[in-house]
């Protein structure tokens, strides 16, 4: 009798802990995860009393691929860019999502319009949008580069180059700067000769390039004058200009903007709870007060108007979003169909390229 | 009366014979050690056989399309390489894409197939979304949604996918593929990388030990032959570096070498280099081999001097009064002494090197990346984990094989670890 009393209560005890509300939440760490901590995560446990942990990975796709094919989720949601995204969901690894649960903007336009075309997918729900695009230290460039083409042209301003070792976004770059307009860029692409062309024109700054990894690095080697011109993350840009004060500009022109989403890993612990917490994470509000605290542009229309000030409170947010008017004149959207199909070839082309 | 020995031989006090009471005893013995070191073999195995083992599995075992392709696996079984695909081969694809719609698989077919014939990734993912829509003929149909599903090189493809088990993943990682006819071609020019890295990776491996040798011979006779007292002061000299963190040893290089660092610094404040001429020491090949040599240097240290500790000074000094050089004294007494240090610190640090990835990865820039970047790259960029798989299999093969040319040349029983 008292054995079987044991094993009820420690059953009892165990089926309590299982269902103890909390969404794990899965992001890249850093200044970014602090952002959806402070916009998403505090307001979500007091309105609902659903605990948020957070944990870090250094791209999220990657633990989530691992977790479902091995059959143990631990996580609830992730934060992944908009290619993972669209691939986890095409390989089945992730939970649909009802675009019908997300509620509509403040005036009341419905939430699949208010999002920014792309946004919303079978499995995943933007937050933000973020660039790539050039930045450089304003102390060791002479003069004021104002085209993506300058960033190519090392006789108007000398010095090193900082890029990233991938093939995606610095073909596209690279283009542009060869003077194909944002909306061909991936037109030319597609053929041979295009992508020789972006090659071709890599060429001409190839020994003066300094390749870089992690979204860290580009201001560090920025702010040691290892390049004075480097392709970075505009949050990480803003980051050290103006929380740090390094002499730091962004270059708007030939920016390429990319989506990150929420998506629910398959067969997540607390799917209940993932889903209203990505409900009420990606509301007009929630989005806006993101803006707060980084500078990645929200991805619904609405909270543009709802964008603030700096948590410094004097800096103003609008401006410095890869979203602004300013910054959209001649930027591209990353194409994940094209990068989808030809990672692999144009990464082993790069990876050659790069080795001899 | 003295006792009777039994019949068998001798016996023990209680009548049992010797011979069996000292095997059970030794089994007894033999058990005890065996349930002593089953938490180390049931660690390893866990840990590192059972590991590997996956890791071989996956460069070989890809069922991507097989599971999720029935109809078109079958049509391929029943027609031999060759035959060209007719209506029931368009049928069996019409009912797979259904097939893979409804399960949601499309990207992971697509993804297979893309793996060997870029651009196809987006033909499974479009086809699967219009194939309800798909009705006989088939050959057409399909045709109509995209001319692409005509081509001979992507039915090798599929034909070549149609099985779980594959070599496709080790022809890639040779820069080898299979051309519309099934014979095995080089991948075009621009495109071939991981020989090459392969070479680098041997070279520079074999660079890094010879530096480390030569800089580590002269250090760890050093240590040997000095008093105890002073030879242990060195001695933490040597170790400190190896217990620091090896991100914050590789990031100081970085602090040193690059072009506005403190190296290039005080050779420009020297007046030896001109501001504009600062050297490139860093992001580059002599990154790595001035970083990897830095770190891995203690492994060559300290083989070498647990070996030259015990050498007894007085062969060398009886070799000089019978009136050799000190050169050849050196040569011929003392250096044929410390082979097995020179042996295992060589392969430690080879072996280390081979498969090193962090310090390359940060320092390398881009002449001086390894082919432990590329293994990384696909398995968190690319997630080709079978390509992944397969060139992590042949760097292990080409250590093994490194392995058993030093047992042949040099022997594994003169290694000496310490």
């Amino acid at each position: 009798m008292r054995k079987i009393l044991i094993m009820t209560t420690a059953l009892a005890g165990f089926g309590l802990a299982a269902s103890a509300q909390e969404v794990v939440v899965m992001s890249w760490g850093g200044a970014y995860t602090k952002s959806q901590v402070e916009a998403y995560g505090k307001p979500f446990t007091a309105k609902t009393g659903i605990k948020v942990t957070f944990v870090d990975a250094d791209n999220p796709a990657t633990p989530i691929k691992a977790q479902v094919e091995a059959g143990n989720v631990t996580v609830d949601v992730a934060d992944v860019e908009f290619s993972d995204a669209v691939r986890l969901c095409d390989e089945g690894l992730l939970e649909e999502i009802d675009p019908s649960m997300l509620p509509p903007a403040p005036d009341g336009t419905p939430a699949e319009q208010d999002f920014l075309p792309g946004a919303i997918n079978d499995c995943a729900v933007a937050n933000i949008v973020w660039s790539t695009a050039v930045a450089y230290n304003t102390k060791l460039v002479n003069g004021t580069p104002s085209t993506i083409a300058d960033f190519f042209d090392l006789k108007k301003f000398p010095g090193k180059r900082g890029l990233r070792k991938s093939a995606k976004a610095t073909l596209e770059m690279a283009l542009m700067a060869d003077g194909v307009p944002a909306s061909k860029v991936y037109d030319v692409m597609q053929t041979p000769e295009g992508i020789d062309r972006a090659f071709a024109k890599l060429d001409t700054i190839k020994d003066s390039i300094v390749w870089w990894e992690a979204g860290a690095q580009p201001p560090q080697l920025l702010a040691d004058g290892e390049v004075v011109m480097s392709t970075a993350y505009n949050g990480r840009i803003f980051n050290a200009a103006v929380a740090e004060g390094q002499p730091f500009k962004i270059l708007w022109d030939g920016q390429i903007l990319d989506f990150d989403l929420f998506v629910v890993p398959k067969n997540a612990p607390h799917k209940d709870d993932a889903m209203k917490f990505i409900a009420f994470a990606t509301d007009t509000q929630r989005l806006a007060d993101q803006a707060k605290w980084i500078s990645y542009g929200p991805a619904r229309k609405s909270s543009t108007a709802l964008i603030g000030k700096y948590v410094d409170g004097k800096t103003d947010m609008a401006p410095h979003m890869p979203t602004s008017p300013e910054a959209m004149k001649n930027a591209l959207t990353n194409n994940f169909e094209f990068w989808a199909d030809r990672d692999t070839e144009l990464n082993e082309r790069f990876n050659a390229w790069l080795s001899s | 009366m003295a006792a009777q020995p039994a019949p068998g031989g001798l016996t023990t006090v209680d009548g049992r014979p010797l011979k069996q009471a000292l095997a059970e005893a030794q089994a007894r013995a033999k058990r005890r050690a065996f349930v002593l070191v089953l938490p180390l073999l049931a660690f390893i195995l866990v840990s590192f056989v059972l590991p590997i083992g996956q890791l071989l599995k996956r460069s070989v075992y890809n069922p991507a399309f097989s599971e999720n392709m029935p109809a078109l696996v079958q049509w391929f079984r029943e027609n031999p390489r060759g035959s060209a695909p007719d209506e029931s081969a368009y049928a069996a694809l019409a009912s797979d894409l259904k097939l893979i719609r409804k399960n949601k698989t499309a990207g992971i077919v697509g993804t297979r197939v893309n793996y060997e014939l870029p651009g196809t990734r987006s033909l499974f993912t479009k086809s699967a979304r219009k194939a309800r829509k798909l009705e006989p003929p088939y050959r057409e149909a399909l045709l109509k949604v995209d001319r692409k599903w005509g081509d001979p090189l992507l039915w090798q493809v599929m034909r070549s996918a149609s099985s779980a088990y594959t070599t496709s993943f080790y022809l890639a990682a040779l820069d080898r593929k299979r051309n519309a006819d099934g014979e095995i071609v080089r991948v075009e020019k621009e495109r071939q990388v991981y020989i090459k890295l392969f070479k680098r990776t041997l070279l520079l491996s074999a660079l890094i030990t010879v530096t480390t040798l030569l800089l580590g011979f002269p250090v760890a006779h050093l240590l040997a032959t000095l008093p105890l007292r002073y030879s242990n002061m060195l001695m933490i000299f040597v170790l400190l570096p190896f217990w620091t963190s090896l991100l914050v040893r590789t990031t100081s290089w970085i602090v040193l070498l690059q072009s506005q660092g403190v190296v290039n610094d005080l050779l420009v404040a020297t007046g030896i280099l001109d501001a504009d001429h600062r050297i490139q020491m860093i992001y580059n090949q002599t990154g790595t081999i001035v970083a990897m040599t830095h770190i891995l240097l203690p492994f060559m240290i300290l083989p070498l001097y647990s070996v030259m500790r015990p050498i007894d000074p007085s062969y060398v000094r009886a070799a000089r009064s019978l009136g050799a050089s000190s050169w050849t004294a050196f040569r011929r007494i003392y250096l044929p002494q410390t082979i097995p240090g020179i042996g295992a610190g060589a392969l430690l640090v080879f072996i280390l090197a081979v498969g090193y990835y962090i310090t390359p990865a940060l320092v390398g820039g881009s002449t001086g990346q390894l082919i432990s970047n590329l293994i990384a790259f696909h398995m968190q960029k690319s997630l080709n984990w079978s390509l992944a798989a397969a060139l992590a299999a042949l760097l292990l093969g080409g250590v093994l094989i490194l392995y058993w040319l030093y047992d042949r040349l040099v022997g594994i029983d003169n290694l000496k670890l310490g």
